[in-house]
């Protein structure tokens, strides 16, 4: 039985008297009170989210992290994953990034009228689940309803707050020459399988997202390796290429990679190929980059290749004192390129 | 992967390269025609590997770069009004047009939808029977079959909200012009694979009799590449000029034949106006009068402006080989993808882009 039946099996959908979501819903009256109350806080209920305050009173001590993001991926609903996890993922991983260990969440939804009861309910179990992955709470939360043409179905905006783990020290500042940059996995996945149900572009494949939660992840290589990681990074939007341009330009270094050493799966390589998309800048999720101090590479592979979030993970360059500002790649027959940014959205060629 | 890694595999591809350095004796300038061949050579850093000798030129063979202005202007004006779907393969949309382009269109609300197959925008014009539907059916002979397909399936299914604006423009004709041109000079060619794919050698056979050049038809793959440059190579240094075939694992002598009978369903050929250049005789595909129920050009009878190209733009020469992408002195200047002055610099199969993307000669 698929992830996505168990968890349906799990929450049913109550039983309510309106099928789809109106512009009522978010006026905040009795339809507003009626739509949370059906079951909204019950799937996503502790103790902070319970009190339904203006705000959630949180107790933090010490350095955090503080991160926001929006989603509006279209389809909604996409094979691997629905935009729910999407939007938990999201910050939870930017929060890992930053060496935190996220904790609380906010979540708000604009909602287009019409998007049906049962979508909205997949998305919010979806989200339940992400966040038990996570082990974060959603603690406040908002919801507004757009008039019908002014969204596309659902956009989520999720921010989160989270403790810098004791043993990092995350920072572009600490890159140096000789750092080794690791991948934790396939590249192009997620994006691939977005494209493969967009509207006009459908291919058959089996490509799923690969969306996840990387907190534990991270927090397990940052307590073994502690400042010996100089960086963390994840190449969502723009691809793995538009990042590590973007690091070679902000922190002046130089950056080699090598073609034959990024993992890509063969489906994905292969559709990539049928459209005329480049994989380095199609979008990733549940993948991260690491610079880290070439002393501790092979094992930090070693751990990361251990563990579920990085079975495929490899070295696949590294920071160098020649060409700072550029990102040279060595192509699988050993020719040498420039990487650089894309002027705008990656468009499938012609032929 | 099967099919794939293959053909770019490094020790093979050592071996060409010691090859062509072993036979080559003196300087050469052989053009790929394709810009799908440009990108294959510039992603995958084959030119630096090149010994000296052999200066790769880079033609005009990147369909979005050749579409001229008016047709850009013409789409974009569809796509603004409010009873058209206009589809379009991705890489049009950001071509510029004398106003706009098709994805500024797009964000003033014109319904644009980036499609892969022409035969979607069929199934788009049966979804909404209240909508024309008009396909941009852009490419040289290798979209050909496909977008005159689209035609056919409407016409079977008795649509009358679906038509193409077509843009289809020839290889052959055009190597012909780049070989006419005094300030070329061009010692030999790598033709395109997939259009000979769709329509075989036997276009070639008169220009290398007429011009004496080497042609060799040739795939995309980084080896592919590299043994088509080996096989002009040996054919120039013996002095020879003949047709060949390196990509026969897909081009048959004779091409596809189903895939031209479709073509010559629905298009004939006509004179082309090919942007950056001039109008080439006999270059290009347009809608047989049968069909001109499924010519856009007719059944919306448009008339745009005609619009001056940006004088800074050397799009003729460096798509006819007269000069290097880095020798336009807007090149990565004035003239970035981000802000394209002409055509090559649109596509990533364009010559200028394929050099702006991906080697060092511009400060970013």
């Amino acid at each position: 039985m698929s992830k996505k039946k168990i968890m349906q099996l799990n929450c049913p959908i109550p039983k309510l008297d309106f099928d789809i979501i109106t512009l009522g819903h978010g006026s905040g009256g009795t339809l507003t009170n009626k739509l949370l109350d059906s079951g909204v806080f019950d799937l996503l209920s502790n103790d902070i989210l319970d009190e339904r305050h203006d705000g959630a009173f949180l107790e933090m001590n010490g350095k955090m992290a503080f991160s926001t993001d929006s989603f509006l991926v279209s389809p909604i609903f996409f094979p691997g994953g629905n935009i729910g996890e999407l939007a938990v993922n999201g910050t939870v991983n930017d929060l890992a990034m930053c060496g935190a260990i996220p904790k609380y969440l906010s979540l708000s939804f604009i909602i287009e009228e019409g998007l049906q009861m049962t979508e909205f309910w997949e998305i919010l179990v979806a989200i339940k689940y992400a966040c038990e992955k996570a082990n974060v709470k959603v603690v406040t939360g908002d919801t507004k309803v757009v008039e019908k043409g002014k969204g596309d179905k659902i956009f989520i905006n999720t921010s989160g707050v989270g403790n810098i783990h004791p043993k990092a020290n995350i920072s572009e500042k600490n890159i140096k020459t000789g750092d080794k940059i690791i991948i934790s996995g396939n590249i192009a996945t997620h994006g691939m399988a977005i494209m493969s149900v967009r509207e006009g572009l459908e291919f058959d494949s089996t490509i799923e997202s690969d969306t996840t939660n990387l907190n534990h992840t991270i927090s397990k290589l940052i307590d073994e390796f502690g400042n010996a990681i100089h960086l963390l990074t994840d190449p969502t939007r723009g691809g793995v290429a538009t990042v590590l341009k973007e690091i070679a330009i902000s922190s002046n270094i130089g950056i080699d990679i090598f073609q034959k050493d990024l993992p890509i799966d063969s489906q994905v390589a292969s559709s990539c190929e049928l459209l005329g998309l480049d994989p380095l800048y199609v979008a990733n999720e549940g993948l991260f980059l690491s610079f880290v101090d070439a002393t501790i590479a092979d094992s930090f592979l070693d751990t990361l290749q251990n563990d579920e979030n990085g079975i495929h993970a490899k070295i696949i360059g590294s920071v160098v004192d020649e060409h700072p500002k550029q990102v040279i790649l060595e192509s699988a027959i050993g020719g040498k390129r420039m990487v650089s940014m894309l002027p705008g959205e990656q468009l499938p060629r012609i032929c | 992967m099967k099919f794939m890694s293959e053909y770019r595999d490094p020790e093979l591809a050592k071996k060409y390269l010691e090859e062509i350095k072993r036979t080559v004796s003196r300087p050469w300038s052989i053009m790929e025609v394709c810009g799908g061949q440009t990108h294959s050579l510039v992603k995958n850093g084959i030119i630096e590997m090149l010994p000296k000798e052999i200066s790769m030129v880079h033609g005009p063979g990147c369909p979005v770069c050749v579409t001229p202005l008016y047709l850009i202007d013409k789409a974009v004006h569809l796509a603004l009004d409010k009873n058209v779907i206009l589809c379009s393969f991705g890489d049009m949309l950001r071509v510029p047009g004398s106003q706009k382009s098709l994805l500024e269109a797009k964000a003033e609300g014109g319904d644009v939808r980036i499609l892969y197959s022409p035969l979607e925008a069929v199934k788009i014009a049966e979804d909404n029977p209240d909508k024309e539907v008009v396909f941009f059916a852009v490419g040289f002979e290798t979209t050909a079959p496909a977008n005159a397909l689209s035609v056919i399936h409407a016409y079977k299914r008795g649509l009358k909200n679906y038509s193409i604006l077509a843009s289809h423009v020839l290889v052959p004709p055009v190597i012909e012009n780049v070989l006419e041109d005094v300030d070329s000079h061009i010692d030999g060619f790598l033709a395109a694979g997939h259009v000979c794919t769709i329509m075989g050698n036997f276009e070639y056979y008169p220009l290398v009799e007429k011009y004496k050049v080497p042609i060799v038809v040739t795939g995309f793959e980084p080896l592919d590449v590299l043994q088509g440059i080996l096989m002009v190579v040996r054919q120039l240094e013996q002095n020879k000029s003949e047709v060949e075939n390196q990509y026969s694992r897909i081009v048959k002598e004779e091409g596809n034949l189903n895939a031209q009978e479709i073509i010559f369903e629905i298009f004939e050929v006509t004179d082309r106006l090919w942007r950056g250049m001039e109008v080439i005789p006999m270059s290009g595909y347009s809608v047989k009068e049968k069909y001109k129920d499924f010519d856009a050009d007719k059944k919306f009878n448009i008339t745009i402006k005609e619009a001056e190209e940006n004088q800074d733009c050397i799009a003729g020469e460096i798509m006819k080989g007269i000069k290097k992408p880095f020798e336009c002195p807007e090149f990565g200047k004035k003239c970035k993808p981000s802000n394209p002055l002409g055509a090559p610099m649109v596509s990533s199969e364009g010559a200028c882009a394929a050099y702006y993307h991906f080697s060092g000669l511009v400060e970013r």
